[in-house]
């Protein structure tokens, strides 16, 4: 697993994914190879943990878009928790709150998504 | 008295976009910016630099200037590469990228011009040069 992931766990159906560092196209791939992977088993909910993740770049982030397309296939979903401020605003510039959400907190993104 | 400024030169290396910013949160801190304020500045200056990585062929270094001036921070990215021409950068919406076959990257030089006060762009085919400003809220 790469060291941007820190950990994955699954609560009510849903694949959790706690990421740890900057989400550049490697940390992007990452997430994507996870979820795609656990696509093939038939998940298609998904929440990332963005605690550790104080630092994106736009790259990293299109990975997001490519997951979003991909889940709307599949009628699927994706959100976020624990967003930095910047992260949060680089999202909804990007658009991504559009087809997915945000959530303040694990619990609220859990009973939420 | 002369304004202060900083100056860094950036091997084009995958990730050294990273210096900058903890740079710019140095000064950042230095200026008592707000912490909204110091995260545009760094998402900004990583798009800027990705861009002079990646689009301008550039071969040796990028260089970054940070100019601290009385009442806002100037930092300028410059790249040695084939410069571009802004006008045939088509403004990305999420909209005609999702379901699409249209590439999901393209949002740099958005993300710069909603994250900072004021961009200018001078590019020609010995180089493009960033300025971006943040004005200091008092």
């Amino acid at each position: 697993m790469s060291d941007f992931i820190k950990s994955t766990k699954e609560s009510n159906q849903i694949v959790i994914i706690e990421t740890d560092g900057y989400l550049n196209n490697e940390g992007g791939e990452a997430i994507s190879a996870i979820c795609y992977d656990k696509m093939k088993s038939g998940q298609n909910k998904f929440l990332i943990n963005m605690a550790a993740t104080k630092v994106v770049n736009s790259i990293g982030v299109s990975i997001l878009i490519e997951i979003i397309e991909k889940l709307q296939e599949v009628d699927g979903k994706i959100g976020y928790f624990n967003l930095a401020p910047i992260v949060s605003k680089t999202f909804n510039i990007m658009g991504l709150t559009k087809y997915s959400t945000v959530f303040a907190t694990e619990e609220e993104a859990v009973s939420g998504l | 008295m002369k304004q202060p400024s900083v100056e860094l030169k950036l091997p084009i290396i995958p990730n050294m976009e990273l210096i900058a910013t903890q740079t710019a949160d140095v000064i950042a801190r230095h200026m008592h910016l707000t912490e909204d304020q110091a995260g545009e500045i760094s998402m900004a200056l990583i798009e800027a630099c990705i861009n002079a990585f990646e689009h301008s062929k550039a071969e040796n270094n990028v260089f970054i200037h940070f100019l601290i001036e009385e009442d806002s921070l100037v930092v300028k990215v410059i790249d040695q590469g084939i410069g571009f021409d802004k006008t045939k950068v088509e403004i990305p919406k999420i909209e005609n990228k999702i379901g699409k076959d249209e590439r999901k990257r393209g949002w740099g030089l958005q993300l710069i011009q909603e994250l900072m006060d004021s961009v200018e762009f001078e590019s020609n085919s010995e180089g493009t040069t960033v300025t971006m400003k943040k004005n200091i809220n008092k």
